[in-house]
């Protein structure tokens, strides 16, 4: 074997997307390349890119599946608009995926998934040459004959082929970990864990790994391979997540640290289900999930859950929401606790369920009968998710009250480093159940709805003896409870829960400037997933000399109560979203600024592109 | 979690025989009583604001009559609710009460229920809420077999809304909104119970109140979903829908009460049977020489099969050679609840995986340092 002497060379940041037919094996390559990556310690940021049919035709471009992930030695806050080097492992996946591959990019692809037949699955002209038109205009290409080598390498296997072609992707991978001078052990002690059971399987797997990587090494292709320096990252323990998994195991995190029970009633919905899927296997941690029959029963009985003393939980996505509604306005009359996720998705209707889109913020805030205050809160990363959904619990069941989590399909299914909280960051919820002889003597009834400073009512649960009552969604009398037809009463009451709501602005954390000073001719205004690319903008553009400052809300409602003040500090503000301008409208409603927003709703997120160039415009304009 | 079930009952039969057993095991309620309470003890300070006359008042006597019969602390009653006349029950009992939104009692029921096995559930509705809006849940309901009891007043029309047709108005009912008579064919709502898999399926009617305490008992000592279809009469927008079972001596040729294994009889002095030929049900006039009461049918209230032929004797009773309707259990059948299964699945579940702290769950599978 002869080994070429081949030059390393240093890079600050990388975005590689692998890509090619679903049954490839996508997505377990990037999820391995990820961990490898993370382990290294630098910080990154991934996005897996399904394909929108479950089922699509082999070979197929709405076959194709994609993953991408954004590296290196600074932070990092999203996937990369474009990539580096770009993983094709058939005609339909270069066809797919060239338009997001930076000009002069790398190319690497299976040749076998060029044949004419390939071709035409892909759509291509019979007589076509994609590869060399790449190469044409001036991108790399670096064919390798994938399906054969992997062969070869474990033609002695005794395995079939059928079998050997399932390590094509591990050989990729090899070849990776070479170019970018990184080490086997972690994907190799996945694979022998992973196929335990199947110790044939599990060697041929790293054998076609180890290859890929001896390839790396032998061949001609590559003149040079790279090597990234580690980024500066805040000490601790850290895992990769991504944003779906981070919502559930705040919710286990709940159940196990707050001292409340959780009860989950969820109805599958793209691209929700992961967290019922994930929290249906916890129920060792206190987790009680159930599956409803529809969305209208999950929140449903997630209420009957807070009412029994457990605090209702329900996940779903905007559609889905919509179904709930009413059962929202129930919550908000019964002022119990509950806590709503809702995973945006490109809508209307069925619209574009496996694309992103933050379009239901307005509903989140408005859409329901009725005067019908409740909270809303928004992470701004897959990990965030963690703690915003933490956070929603105990405001929830702190104050009596439905609160919703508006997460999105982007960082739902996105993933990046998470630094593992320490216990004593997860407070128990400050609670309790209320007790007969709290609140008045045993002669006198109890009363429901007495609230305390912060205008929070009991929560009385059933098998407190003493505290039978009745509560339901009619108008109630203040404090007593019953039924109450009286004008001024229902005034009264909906101002109450009103002020209830605004009140949770006392005790949230004020809102910070996430970048710049906190006055001058330009401010910035994100909220939710758009954080990554909102923020790397205006990095750059700072770096460029614009005097641009930046903050990312969180808390939708009630807002932060300086945020007003901070808003009134600038000439211009900008507000970037994936929807027609709702947080703009909020804004202009809320505090009479001159915002003025950025809006796309394409069902991806922005790209940092064209953010500094928006940016950059709105600063420059006189 | 299907594997830890796997591992608890190692085939399907004998995960049926396994749960089975167990409901049995545990359908005796053991809890205290109440003190020495009265049915009038269940009586909220509220007033009742049904219409005079209305049927609803006998069913609120006769469930806060049962109530010290539970054996179950006050405290630990919840009656849920939907939307409708039927709905307002809740307000009445002076228990824990959840008035809650149309259609769905049964699913907040369930919510309830599966996260406090502890308490007996009751949901009262009607038949718009339960089998029109909340037919979904209702059906899911029946089949999960949670430890709920539905007490249905079916009035044949919607009360609150002032009289419009409703999914058990008869087809050309004149209504409000079907002046020129209803074309819905209407549930029954028996049937459609046992058809979801109902594992305690039963009518009684508000005319007859000893009977409807009877049942009532009955269904509030079934172990899973008990449906009890009340018939009820809207004195003010279907006065007399169900007159031809409102009879005052009981016995009538048009019901038919029915008793575990007991031959089904029926008529003003009993002088008629219903026999089984095959699966066909024959009336039988027992007066005649041909056939005896050793000739009939034996009402078993386990058997599914024959329950299910008993909820189709629904014709109007105009229709020549009409079956009575029955009155009574048609079927209680011990069946695993969802709350055992839920509650034994999380046991299993921290026997098997240990109870592991957060740390471990919160790491994954691979975690880094970064000093
Ligand atoms: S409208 Fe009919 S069902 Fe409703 S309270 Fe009046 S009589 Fe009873």
């Amino acid at each position: 074997m002869s080994v070429k002497e081949k030059q390393e060379k240093f890079k600050k940041e990388v975005t590689i997307r692998f890509s090619g037919d679903s049954g490839d094996g996508i997505q377990l390559t990037g999820s391995q390349f990820t961990s490898t990556i993370a382990i290294s310690g630098f910080d990154l940021s991934t996005f897996p890119d399904f394909p929108s049919e479950i089922r699509a035709p082999a070979g197929t471009v709405s076959g194709v599946s994609g993953f991408q992930i954004h590296f290196g030695s600074k932070a990092i806050h999203t996937p990369g608009d474009s990539c580096d080097v770009l993983v094709v492992m058939n005609a339909a996946a270069l066809k797919a995926n060239l338009k997001s591959l930076k000009t002069g990019g790398i190319i690497i692809a299976n040749s076998d998934g060029f044949h004419k037949r390939d071709l035409s699955l892909a759509q291509y002209p019979v007589d076509a040459t994609p590869l060399q038109d790449a190469k044409d205009s001036g991108y790399t290409v670096i064919e390798i004959d994938v399906t054969r080598l992997t062969r070869e390498s474990l033609k002695d296997t005794g395995l079939p082929n059928k079998d050997i072609d399932r390590s094509k992707n591990m050989f990729v991978l090899g070849v990776l970990y070479w170019l970018y001078s990184r080490p086997l052990e972690p994907t190799v002690s996945f694979i022998q864990k992973k196929f335990k059971k199947k110790p044939l399987i599990a060697e041929a797997n790293v054998r076609a790994l180890n290859d890929g990587y001896t390839f790396g090494i032998a061949t001609e292709l590559f003149s040079e391979r790279y090597n990234v320096e580690a980024a500066p990252i805040e000490p601790g323990t850290y895992r990769n997540i991504t944003g779906n998994d981070a919502t559930s195991l705040g919710i286990a995190a709940v159940a196990k640290n707050s001292g409340v029970p959780v009860f989950l009633g969820s109805y599958p919905i793209t691209p929700a289900s992961e967290i019922l899927q994930y929290l249906s296997g916890l129920k060792h941690y206190g987790v009680t999930t159930y599956q409803a029959e529809d969305e209208i029963a999950a929140i449903a009985s997630a209420i009957g859950a807070s009412y029994g003393g457990s605090l209702g939980v329900t996940t779903s996505s905007g559609p889905g929401i919509a179904l709930k509604s009413e059962a929202i306005t129930l919550a908000v009359m019964l002022e119990l606790p509950l806590v709503i996720v809702n995973v945006q998705r490109a809508g209307p209707s069925t619209g574009l369920p496996t694309k992103t889109e933050q379009s239901d913020l307005l509903q989140a805030l408005y859409g329901r009968a009725g005067e019908t205050p409740l909270v809303v809160v928004s992470p701004a990363s897959p990990a965030e998710c963690f703690s915003i959904t933490y956070e929603a619990c105990r405001i929830a069941v702190e104050h009596m009250i439905p609160v919703m989590v508006l997460t999105d399909g982007y960082i739902a299914n996105g993933s990046e480093p998470w630094k593992l909280p320490k216990k004593s960051e997860l407070k128990p919820f400050r609670f309790r159940f209320a007790k007969a002889d709290e609140q008045s003597d045993s002669q006198t009834p109890f009363l429901p709805y007495k609230r305390d400073d912060n205008l929070v009512r009991p929560w009385a649960i059933p098998g407190t003896k003493g505290l039978e009552h009745r509560i339901g969604g009619l108008e109630k009398q203040h404090e007593t409870g019953h039924i109450s037809y009286d004008p001024d009463n229902h005034q009264l009451m909906t101002e109450l829960r009103k002020e209830k709501r605004d009140n949770i602005a006392k005790v949230i954390p004020g809102q910070e400037m996430d970048e710049g000073s906190d006055s001058g001719k330009l401010l910035v205004v994100g909220w939710g997933s758009t954080y990554g690319a909102i923020k790397s903008a205006v990095t750059d553009v700072r770096e460029e000399g614009c005097d641009v400052s930046y903050l990312h809300i969180r808390h939708l409602s009630p807002f932060p109560a300086n945020l007003g003040d901070m808003l009134r500090r600038f000439e211009r503000i900008l507000v970037p979203e994936l929807n027609q301008g709702q947080l703009v409208k909020l804004l202009r409603d809320t505090y009479l600024v001159p915002a003025e927003g950025y809006n796309r709703i394409r069902g991806v997120p922005f790209t940092v592109a064209e953010l500094r160039e928006k940016i950059t415009e709105t600063y420059n304009r006189s | 979690m299907e594997r830890l079930l796997h591992e608890l009952f190692t085939d399907t039969k004998d995960f049926y025989q396994t749960t089975r057993t167990m409901s049995a095991k545990q359908s005796t309620k053991t809890a205290p009583t109440n003190g020495n309470l009265k049915g009038k003890d269940f009586a909220s300070d509220q007033d009742v604001r049904w219409c005079p006359g209305c049927g609803d008042y006998t069913i609120l006597k006769q469930v806060q009559t049962l109530m010290p019969k539970l054996g179950v602390p006050r405290e630990n009653i919840v009656f849920v609710a939907g939307i409708g006349c039927s709905s307002r029950f809740p307000y009445y009992m002076n228990t824990y009460g959840l008035h809650g939104i149309h259609g769905r009692a049964t699913a907040i029921a369930t919510g309830l229920k599966a996260s406090r096995p502890d308490l007996s559930v009751w949901v009262t509705t009607g038949d718009g809420d339960c089998l029109s809006i909340g037919g979904n849940h209702f059906i899911h309901l029946l089949r999960r077999n949670l430890d709920i009891n539905i007490l249905m007043f079916n009035n044949e029309i919607y009360g609150l809304t002032k009289g419009q047709y409703s999914p058990t108005s008869h087809v050309g009912h004149v209504t409000k909104t079907s002046p020129m008579g209803s074309l819905d064919s209407p549930f029954n709502p028996l049937t459609l119970a046992l058809g979801a898999n109902g594992s305690f399926v039963a009518r009684a009617i508000d005319r007859d109140p000893k009977h409807l305490q009877e049942i009532l008992e009955r269904s509030a000592g079934h172990k899973g979903t008990s449906f009890l279809e009340i018939y009820q009469n809207c004195v003010v927008f279907n006065d007399g829908a169900f007159q031809p079972w409102t009879d005052k001596e009981r016995k009538s040729n048009n019901s038919i009460y029915i008793y575990d294994e007991k031959p089904l009889v029926f008529g003003k002095e009993d002088e008629y049977g219903i026999r089984l030929d095959g699966h066909k049900p024959e009336i039988v006039d027992l007066r005649s020489n041909e056939w005896s009461v050793n000739d009939l049918w034996v009402h078993d209230e386990k058997d599914r099969n024959k329950a299910f032929i008993l909820s189709r004797f629904f014709e109007d009773n105009w229709v020549e050679g009409a079956f009575p309707r029955p009155f009574g259990v048609l079927l209680a059948e011990e069946r695993a609840t969802y709350e055992d299964l839920l509650h034994r699945q999380i046991a299993a579940a921290k026997e098997r995986l240990g109870e592991p702290g957060l740390e471990d769950l919160l790491s994954g599978e691979e975690t880094w340092e970064v000093r």
